[in-house]
């Protein structure tokens, strides 16, 4: 985790003047050079908060560009009055006394690093180093920007031999980017994205590494973002635009960011300082630490008193204005890694020897579907070079086949039927590829939205085979069921009952209401996967449950008649002891794959409240039914598979009882149900009392039999070792 | 492979003596253990905390306090008023002094070892100076009324805070003087108003006090004013005992109803300095009363009534997750207290002060694995034989023809002769032989008696139906100082094997009497140690379980043995709870090795593939149900049983017959006093 430590002040600034003109490193450990807006420069010790030296223009004269320092040479620069140069050393007293070059053109600041010649940069955008420009002061300067554009921020970076001047210049609120190679000079001209959302950049930063540069934006909705500027290409003359890509988003209150700072850490880390929201809801200004790879807050300072808006980092301080104190916060950063975050394995031994695998999350994010990088990235150390090209192999058969399932993706959005079942024959073909899920999860997601879209698309085969493939669940695409209960398709929705592990209780409680207020007739002529139903319900019974059902055309509705011919038994079961199934076969087969699907009592039961009381009766004297079937044989289960448990089934009947308790306490249909089951129940309670003593008996029995096997202090026995 | 009729003894009585004290040295990774009976036990923790050195019991002696001081010497104090000092290297006590002070109760050495303090009946505090060999009595503190029940000693040494009944007293060592009374509340919870003993009590170094007390109070005074800080009311029973780690964030209080809970020193809030205690975690795998705790760095250490030492590592302060970071319970001594005469069929059976000797029953059946056979004589207990004296027993022997007995406590070996007459045993006593021995072992012919001694020595003497006669000394030539502990000797006479205790195997040629070779010196101790009759190899166990197979012929490891090394034996195997105490040899089967520990029996076909990790070391239930062939292809070298449990002892009386000899943990349970009674649910 990074830290903000509690920060110090290093020295007070004059009342009521505007920001800074610029703090920079003065030229050895633990100094700044810190430039103030009017006439003065003064050379801080930074950890003992006292300055070593300070410098004054004269009345009437204005310092316009931060001094900074030659890191060469030791000696102090600065401009005044825009044209004047000044260069002096740390003994120098007046500065009037001192070196003094008057140029041909304003400077808008100059720029000095460690190792490097400092860099003069003009008004009009070019950049001379000082030692040539000090040759011939009055050179004429070239103008690299257009007339009206402006500087806003400029930024030097250096790597190796490399040295690269960042420009950034606007004009009428368009941004431009300059990236100036220096020796051989060679100038990128950009253009940064205009911003629809009317937002703008707010501040910068830049840094260069393997020849590419980083250039970070804060723009003033408190987007941060990225561009690369790689200098490997050869520089052309046409303006470019920067493309940018979203490195993290600020909690911004409402209104835009009017000023904000941003300084680079270190490769994860950026400070912040920006008006953000705080706890009690009015805005402060902050100082915060982020972790752009996880896109976390790691720690925020509130600075209550304002600043300037300005922020800089050196030597692992930051300097920021707080009210009239140029306040020093030193921060330490620490890598934060996922394994940390998450507690890493110590024992190397024991995690070597389990390499379990996992996705990769940031493929799947990227492309939608690729796991084989993964099995590139094995543990095993292969040679460099090959394992450099073996990834790029890798990598262009990526990126083909990324190709490939965006073209097909595209074409399930716009295809017929039928050139959509072709295409997708092949997906289902090999569906043991690791990515498959993903990509089924994309087909299934595309194709329900089409529905949605399209009212007469449904294409039910695919979605039957997308649900047997196994591959799908329902958190994968959720409106899937969604769309098949409006379609009341109970084909669809007993495929995703039968194979979706992870239905909410809602959909659950919706598909049971849908099976059972089909309509016996619609039900006829569907093909509704019976499965093992015929093993328990008598085909007999079933033709004569069904021949009420015939009748229809009578214009009888067929549910009451279908509860009237299986009230018999129930009224009267001592006549008839055979009995009937309550439903026909196809709803059987529906509502059993209800009954075996998963769910949480907690949250079905207020979803269950809304069955109306037929169906809560029917549902019972099927429940009933198959309670009673399974208690025929003596290890309670229905023959056949995927078929519920006895378990299942009582829980369904005390979860029914329980949400219906008095809706079938009042309803008169309802009595004799009731009355059977109980007398059912109370005879199995019997029984099992029964058994439980049985148990009791032959537990002692076992207690003596194995009391006798260990007798006395003394026994001989057998022992054989195979 | 093998089969045996297996005569499982469960009649040896032996119930092991609780802990009253024990005490940690980091340095030395040892742990050092005062039992009631007065033996002390030394536990090598860096060797899988294996029992290496133990000093016999005395009746006389009853210790209260146990401390290691100066660099490792150790010492005890008892109510018999004695300050003893112990001669780890040949395991008898150096020399004692009295404290003059009545019984003493509570012992503690200054941090830095130069002192002992001493808490007497009178309620003294005297100061011993810890000198070389010897200490020496340097002044007494300000005599205070009350027994000094606890004691213990400021980090910096300045101070003692001494805990009494209903009062801890802080007192300054300079002067003598006690500088601050504190009353400890009585439980007034209670029906009658009993006072309240404090019976542990810690000072740390930021002046705070802790103390632990009858009344089941944990609490934390300001010793400079007197005050209390704090207090935890951690059970209704007693805190027996209280141990602070080296750093202070940490301590652990033992109760007398079998729990110890933990207090740890944590931030009040998170990320804040301010800091309190907070008791945080109980361990409960005591059945009665906790009488001692240590709190090592990343151990805690208990022990208490029920004889278990519990050897328990803090999880949070352990780096890897293995086997060695698992919670011991020892029960069980680490050597035999059985010996075996094979020809005679009879038991000799070891306790503090007496011996048992028993003959075995007999049977005429015969059948299959897991028959119980009928015994057709049962076993008879021929001869109980009392010492006199309060010193307890440290080893004994029966030879193999069973005419011989031997036994020595610390002072004295006895010999005796046995005659057997129809159903009597006479008895005959032999002269005084020499004192001090740490093993006794009768050649296979019974003529030769060979007797582990101080100093690297091993004694024979050679016996005859009248006499006893020393014979000869055997002496290693490295001129260690440490005693021989184990002892084995070849079938046919030649070659005695003994190893001491500073890890040292030598092998003594009998036949020439002089010294033959030595085994390179392994990094643990020796468990056991005994030679194969036909090839006369020599197959040791070390305390972490390595298996070591020497041959004496030609004075290097047998191939068999590099071949264990290189594959390595199972990790299961390694990862055993108890060392091998005794090794024998199946005269028919020369290529097999019986061995045991507390909870396996195991034989070792040399002939059979190792093991590796991947396989069950424990197959012995899935071979039983496999054909003959598939049997042959799938086992391997270790047939391990564990039907015997806990298993003390076990010897090959004849080819097929075995002698085991069982304790089982619910008898040893039913000897010892009544837990406190502790309400469970429902009951």
């Amino acid at each position: 985790m990074a830290a903000l430590s509690e920060g110090f002040a290093l020295c007070g600034l004059a009342a009521g003047s505007a920001a800074l003109l610029g703090l920079e490193p003065g030229g050895g450990p633990d100094r700044a050079l810190l430039t103030d807006p009017g006439r003065t420069v003064t050379l801080y010790k930074v950890s003992d908060q006292k300055p070593l030296g300070s410098w004054t223009v004269k009345q009437g004269q204005r310092i316009t560009c931060p001094a900074v320092c030659n890191f060469e040479t030791g000696e102090f620069i600065t401009v005044h009055d825009s044209k004047i140069l000044r260069i002096w050393k740390d003994e120098d007293v007046n500065l009037e006394k001192v070196f003094k070059a008057t140029l041909s053109e304003d400077v808008y600041r100059l720029h000095s690093c460690p190792n490097m010649e400092p860099l003069v940069v003009f008004k009009t955008g070019a950049v001379q180093y000082l030692d040539a420009l000090l040759a011939a002061p009055q050179q004429e300067i070239e103008a690299v920007i257009a007339e009206e554009e402006v500087i806003r921020w400029t930024e030097v970076c250096l790597e190796a031999e490399l040295t690269v001047l960042v420009l950034i210049t606007e004009k009428d609120g368009e941004y431009r980017v300059y990236v100036q190679k220096l020796n051989p000079s060679v100038l990128l001209k950009f253009k940064l994205k205009s911003e629809v959302e009317r937002s703008t950049p707010l501040n910068f930063t830049a840094s260069l590494k393997n020849k590419i540069v980083t250039l970070q934006a804060l723009y003033s909705d408190g987007s941060i973002y990225k561009s690369l500027v790689s200098l490997h290409e050869p520089g052309t003359e046409e303006e470019m635009v920067l493309s940018k890509s979203l490195l993290l988003k600020l909690p911004v209150s409402g209104t835009a960011l009017k000023r904000a700072a941003l300084a680079i850490l270190d490769d994860t880390h950026i400070a912040v300082l920006a008006t953000l929201p705080s706890q009690n809801n009015d805005a402060r200004e902050c100082l915060c630490v982020w972790n752009i790879k996880f896109q976390t807050l790691q720690t925020s300072k509130e600075l209550p008193q304002g600043t300037s808006g300005q922020l800089w980092c050196y030597e692992g301080r930051l300097f920021v204005t707080h009210g009239k104190m140029l306040k020093v916060i030193p921060y330490q950063c620490e890598s934060s890694s996922l394994s940390a975050a998450l507690g890493k394995l110590k024992d190397v031994r024991s995690s070597e020897a389990k390499m379990v695998s996992s996705v990769n999350w940031n493929a799947f994010l990227e492309d939608g579907s690729e796991l084989k990088q993964l099995q590139q990235q094995s543990p095993v150390k292969m040679d460099s070079k090959r394992s450099l090209r073996s990834q790029k192999n890798s990598m262009g058969r990526v990126e083909a086949k990324a190709k490939k399932s965006e073209q097909l993706l595209d074409d399930l959005k716009t295809a017929s039927l039928s050139c959509i079942e072709q295409k997708l024959q092949l997906i289902f073909s090999n569906t043991a590829e690791p990515n498959s899920q993903i990509t089924v999860g994309q087909i299934a997601a595309i194709l329900v939205s089409r529905c949605a879209a399209e009212p007469t698309f449904y294409p039910r085969d695919i979605l039957i085979q997308l649900v047997q493939t196994r591959q799908l669940s329902y958190s994968l695409c959720p409106d899937l069921m969604a769309i098949a209960l409006e379609k009341s398709d109970v084909c669809v929705l007993q495929r995703c009952l039968q194979q979706f592990p992870d239905i909410p209780e809602a959909i659950t409680c919706a598909c049971l209401k849908t099976f059972l207020s089909l309509n016996d007739t619609s039900l006829q002529e569907l093909s509704v996967d019976v499965g093992s139903v015929v093993c328990y319900i008598d085909i007999a019974h079933e033709n004569k449950a069904d021949t009420p059902m015939e009748a229809v055309q009578n214009g009888f509705s067929p549910m009451p008649m279908e509860e009237d011919t299986c009230d018999q038994p129930v009224l009267n079961p001592q006549m008839d002891t055979k009995l009937l199934c309550p439903v026909n076969l196809k709803r059987a087969g529906l509502l059993n794959a209800v009954l075996i699907s998963a769910y949480s009592d907690m949250f079905l039961l207020p979803h269950l409240k809304d069955l109306s009381a037929q169906h809560v009766l029917l549902f019972l004297r099927y429940l009933q039914y198959l309670y009673m079937k399974c208690s025929e044989n003596v290890n309670t289960t229905l023959p056949g598979v995927d078929v519920p448990t006895v378990n299942q089934i009582m829980d369904w009947i005390s979860l029914l009882l329980d949400a219906h308790f008095t809706v079938v306490v009042m309803l008169p249909e309802a009595k004799g149900l009731l009355i059977s089951l109980h007398k059912f129940v109370r005879a199995q309670v019997k029984f099992y009392s029964e058994l439980n003593k049985i148990e009791g008996s032959l537990q002692e029995l076992q207690k003596a039999r194995h009391q006798h096997k260990h007798p006395g202090l003394y026994s001989i026995e057998v022992l054989e070792l195979v | 492979m093998g089969e045996f009729q297996v005569h499982r003894v469960r009649f040896f009585g032996f119930v092991p003596s609780g802990i009253r004290c024990l005490r940690y040295c980091e340095r030395s990774e040892r742990v050092a253990v005062a039992r009631l009976d007065g033996s002390v036990e030394l536990f090598n923790l860096a060797a899988n905390c294996f029992r290496d050195k133990v000093f016999p019991g005395n009746e006389s002696r009853s210790t209260e306090a146990i401390c290691w001081a100066a660099e490792g010497r150790l010492f005890t104090a008892g109510l018999n008023g004695d300050i003893l000092e112990y001669d780890l290297h040949n395991l008898r006590i150096k020399y004692s002094v009295n404290g003059f002070g009545g019984p003493i109760w509570c012992m503690e050495a200054n941090p830095s070892g130069s002192h002992l303090a001493i808490g007497c009946e009178d309620g003294s505090v005297k100061l011993f100076q810890v000198l070389p060999e010897k200490i020496q009595y340097e002044m007494n503190l300000e005599r205070q009324k009350g027994r000094v029940l606890s004691l213990a000693w400021h980090p910096s040494a300045s101070h003692i805070v001494t805990g009494s009944i209903d009062v801890i007293r802080v007192l300054d060592v300079k002067t003598g003087h006690a500088i601050q009374r504190i009353a400890v509340d009585r439980n007034k919870t209670g029906s009658q108003n009993r006072e309240c003993i404090v019976w542990g009590v810690a000072f740390l170094s930021c002046g705070t006090l802790v103390s632990a007390d009858s009344a089941g109070k944990v609490q934390f005074w300001d010793s400079e004013k007197g005050t209390l800080i704090q207090t935890h009311r951690v059970t209704n029973v007693d805190v027996l005992a209280l141990s602070v780690s080296q750093n202070e964030d940490s301590l652990v209080v033992g109760t007398s109803e079998g729990t110890v809970f933990q207090l740890q020193l944590m931030p009040v809030r998170a990320g804040e300095a301010a800091r309190q205690w907070v008791r945080t975690k109980p361990f409960r795998h005591h059945t009665h009363d906790v009488r001692t705790v240590a709190h090592g760095s990343s151990v805690i250490i208990s022990g208490g009534m029920d004889s278990h030492l519990v050897i328990r590592p803090l999880m949070e302060k352990v780096q890897s997750k293995t086997y060695d970071s698992a919670l011991r319970k020892i029960i069980f001594p680490h050597r035999c207290l059985v010996s075996c005469a094979q020809k005679a069929k009879l038991l000799f059976l070891q306790f503090p002060q007496y011996l048992e000797l028993w003959r075995l029953g007999k049977t005429e059946a015969v059948g299959k694995h897991g028959e119980v056979l009928p015994v057709s004589r049962n076993q008879e207990h021929l001869l109980q034989l009392k010492t006199k004296g309060p010193e307890h027993i440290c080893c004994s022997a029966i030879s193999p023809c069973g005419s011989w007995i031997a036994y020595a406590t610390p002072s004295r070996l006895y010999l005796h002769q046995l005659q057997y007459e129809n159903d009597g045993v006479g008895i005959s006593k032999l002269p005084r032989l020499l004192h001090s021995a740490h093993q006794i072992l009768f050649s296979a012919d019974s003529t030769k008696l060979f007797v582990a001694s101080d100093c690297v020595s091993v004694h024979m003497f050679k016996l005859s139906v009248t006499d006893c006669k020393h014979a000869h000394t055997f002496q290693a030539k490295s001129g260690s100082v440490e005693a021989t502990c184990l002892l084995a000797a070849s079938a046919d006479g030649n070659w005695l094997a003994a190893a001491s205790l500073d890890f040292e195997i030598n092998i003594y040629s009998v036949k020439l009497l002089k010294h033959h070779c030595t085994v390179p010196v392994y990094k643990c101790p020796v468990s056991a140690l005994a030679i194969q009759p036909m090839s006369n190899n020599l197959v040791i166990a070390y305390s972490d379980q390595q298996l070591f197979e020497f041959s004496i012929q030609e004075k290097q490891y047998s191939t068999w043995c590099r071949k264990v090394q290189q594959h390595g034996l199972h990790r299961d195997w390694r990862e055993r709870d108890t060392p091998i105490t005794n090794i024998t040899f199946n005269p028919a089967q020369p290529a097999h090795i019986l061995l045991h520990d507390t909870y396996s029996l195991c034989i070792i076909d040399k002939t059979l593939p190792l093991p590796d990790d991947k396989t069950p070391l424990l197959n012995q239930e899935s071979l039983r149900n496999l054909s003959e062939t598939a049997r042959k292809a799938r086992s391997h070298a270790f047939k391990i049983s564990k039907k015997f449990q806990p298993l003390l002892f076990m010897a090959l009386l004849d080819e097929g017959t075995l002698v085991t000899v069982e304790r089982p943990l619910t008898d040893i349970q039913a000897q010892l006093p009544p837990p406190v009674r502790q309400k469970k649910f429902g009951t």
